[in-house]
């Protein structure tokens, strides 16, 4: 199955190879270190987390754990503040991605215009820093930026005429500079993986296009759509699993409040685990966590790694 | 329907939204620097001042506190560590992805894919317990080894596709002349995979060096990394800004520089390969 993908220009002389074919402690030398220690930091703990959401397991009274069975699980599927979570997490994604996606298709229709070179490097290197900016940097960040007095974003909204703003001590506000520094930070993503898409469209297919029609839309529609596709399910995958991991920027801006207005499901699991020390309950929210995850690889696997 | 077939936005529309993206990307990065140069005085000027005396004491005061600095040299220490043994574990793995035909190949890619997608905290609770339990936590290896979850993935994938781009025929010449499996690897093809090694590291040392859920959970004092050191900073009751912000800046500069270098595998990295 290897020697179709890699060896695409030529077909591989299969009885005169032997590299496909190897000692078997040869194998194992190269590929069990990888393999051991990845499964010693990610799996063991894995099982260790099962076994612990089965348990009454406080982290305040360790020399009982009893055994609880599905107990756990029950009480999280049941729990309003776990769905509230989730909610809040799956309203920051709809919320966000969707103006991520346009904002950074449109970032790249412009950046995939000719003409301009100089500007467009620079813009295109400016890409690069909201994506690399510590997590946890753009949340004290937004604590100052979004700070009611001492803040910038109200004194520029001050210059149009708009009063300041309460934002990380009102629940709705809050929420929103999050939405806003989800969006600083992940458009350039989105635009940057439009744009490699929008290079992969033959350049002879654009121009016969250009020639056609003088709609920039025509052409966005029917001819560089369907090569943007591929580049948009990996976005759209991508940013679901990342917004389910979100932790760091929200945490530092606002841990999790005010009330638990911007408890992100991480965020909830961290609590419940770490303050409330619950690591049973936190556990199995974790592990459910999880499942949701592996169904989401799964996608991606089928949408992009059918050939290995 | 004249309105939908515009052409091409002006050169000045197009000059103008330009520098409205620049502007956005930069100005918060922007912001935080200028913060990091004022004194605490004006820093809690209402409405914050644009143009004011630049003051270097707040770097100075960070990088001579003890506390600080060592948290720098903490991520430091973690952030190279981890970077090296995820090469130095990986790159034989990847050799191996890319070159040897064995059963079971399906699932160990779909293992890799599957740490890139899981939330740190679901490793964070139990890895938590059980370094507990060894006595183990507040250590610079804890944050070593659980930095390979997410590092060896990407040292792994990066690396399958170099190798892979590298033709068999060199592999075959040397097998013929009778060199091992292992010969071939180091003297042959790591050399050749020395771009993909290069980026791949580069987005090892990122990712752990922005790295906060673990080192929250897992430090306390001794291993502090530089982010957690400035999430603490949060929980006095008059906020330093200056400090914070220049702390910040240290911690930035370095990682967009090197994001800056590996800008061209940078989306190639974050979705494992799936965009080009």
């Amino acid at each position: 199955m290897l020697q179709k993908t890699q060896d695409l220009e030529r077909p591989a002389p299969k009885e005169s190879s032997n590299a496909g074919t190897v000692s078997l402690g040869t194998f194992l030398g190269f590929l069990s270190p990888a393999v051991v220690t990845l499964a010693a930091i990610g799996i063991a703990p894995l099982a260790f987390a099962i076994w612990t959401s089965m348990r009454d397991y406080n982290l305040t009274r360790l020399q009982r754990t009893p055994f609880v069975g599905l107990e756990n699980y029950a009480t999280v599927l049941t729990d309003s503040v776990f769905w509230d979570a989730m909610g809040r997490t799956f309203t920051l994604l709809l919320i966000a991605l969707p103006m991520q996606i346009a904002a950074g298709l449109g970032i790249a229709l412009i950046l995939h215009r000719p003409g301009l070179t100089f500007l467009k490097t620079i813009a295109r290197l400016s890409l690069v820093i909201p994506m690399a900016t510590t997590y946890a940097v753009v949340g004290l960040l937004g604590q100052i930026m979004f700070n009611l007095k001492y803040g910038v974003v109200n004194q520029l909204l001050g210059f149009i005429g708009i009063a300041p703003v309460n934002w990380i001590g009102d629940p709705t506000n809050a929420f929103a500079a999050i939405v806003f520094w989800d969006v600083w930070q992940w458009t350039p993503f989105c635009a940057l993986v439009f744009l490699a898409g929008l290079t992969t469209v033959p350049g002879e297919i654009e121009e016969a296009a250009r020639l056609e029609t003088k709609s920039w839309w025509t052409v966005l529609r029917y001819v560089q759509l369907p090569f943007l596709v591929p580049g948009l399910t990996a976005v759209l995958i991508l940013r679901t699993a990342d917004t389910l991991k979100q932790f760091d920027m929200v945490f530092t801006m606002t841990r999790g409040g005010p009330g638990s207005s911007t408890e992100l499901i991480s965020l909830l699991i961290q609590r419940i685990g770490f303050r409330a020390f619950d690591q049973g309950l936190a556990s199995a929210q974790a592990v459910i966590l999880l499942v949701i995850t592996i169904v989401l690889s799964r996608l991606y696997i089928h949408f992009f790694y059918r050939e290995i | 329907m004249r309105e939908h077939t515009t052409t091409t936005p002006s050169l000045a529309a197009q000059v103008v939204l330009l520098a409205a993206i620049i502007l956005f990307c930069l100005f918060p990065f922007y912001w935080m620097v200028l913060t990091s140069l004022k004194t605490q005085i004006v820093a809690l000027q209402t409405p914050p001042a644009w143009i004011f005396d630049v003051t270097f004491s707040n770097y100075y005061d960070v990088l001579f506190d003890n506390a600080v600095a060592r948290s720098l040299v903490n991520s430091l220490i973690v952030a190279v560590l981890t970077t090296f043994l995820a090469i130095l574990l990986g790159t034989p793995a990847a050799y191996a992805l890319a070159r040897f035909e064995f059963r079971g190949k399906k699932e160990l890619w779909f293992w890799f894919i599957t740490n890139r997608m899981v939330s740190p905290i679901v490793l964070a609770l139990p890895f938590f317990l059980i370094v507990r339990s060894f006595d183990m936590l507040d250590t610079h290896v804890v944050l070593i080894l659980i930095y390979l979850t997410f590092n060896l993935p990407i040292v792994i994938w990066i690396c399958t596709d170099q190798f892979r781009s590298i033709p068999r025929e060199i592999d075959e010449a040397a097998i013929l002349e009778g060199a091992s499996q292992w010969r071939i690897f180091f003297s042959l093809c790591l050399p050749l995979a020395a771009p993909g090694i290069a980026v791949s590291a580069i987005f090892s040392f990122i990712f752990s060096w922005n790295e906060l859920m673990y080192a929250l959970v897992l430090t306390r004092s001794a291993a502090k990394t530089a982010p957690a050191m400035a999430v603490s900073f949060m929980e006095g009751y008059s906020l330093p800004y200056g400090k914070i912000m220049a702390t910040s800046t240290l911690i930035v500069v370095p990682v967009i520089i090197f994001a800056l270098i590996a800008s061209k595998q940078l989306v190639r990295g974050l979705t494992m390969g799936a965009v080009k």
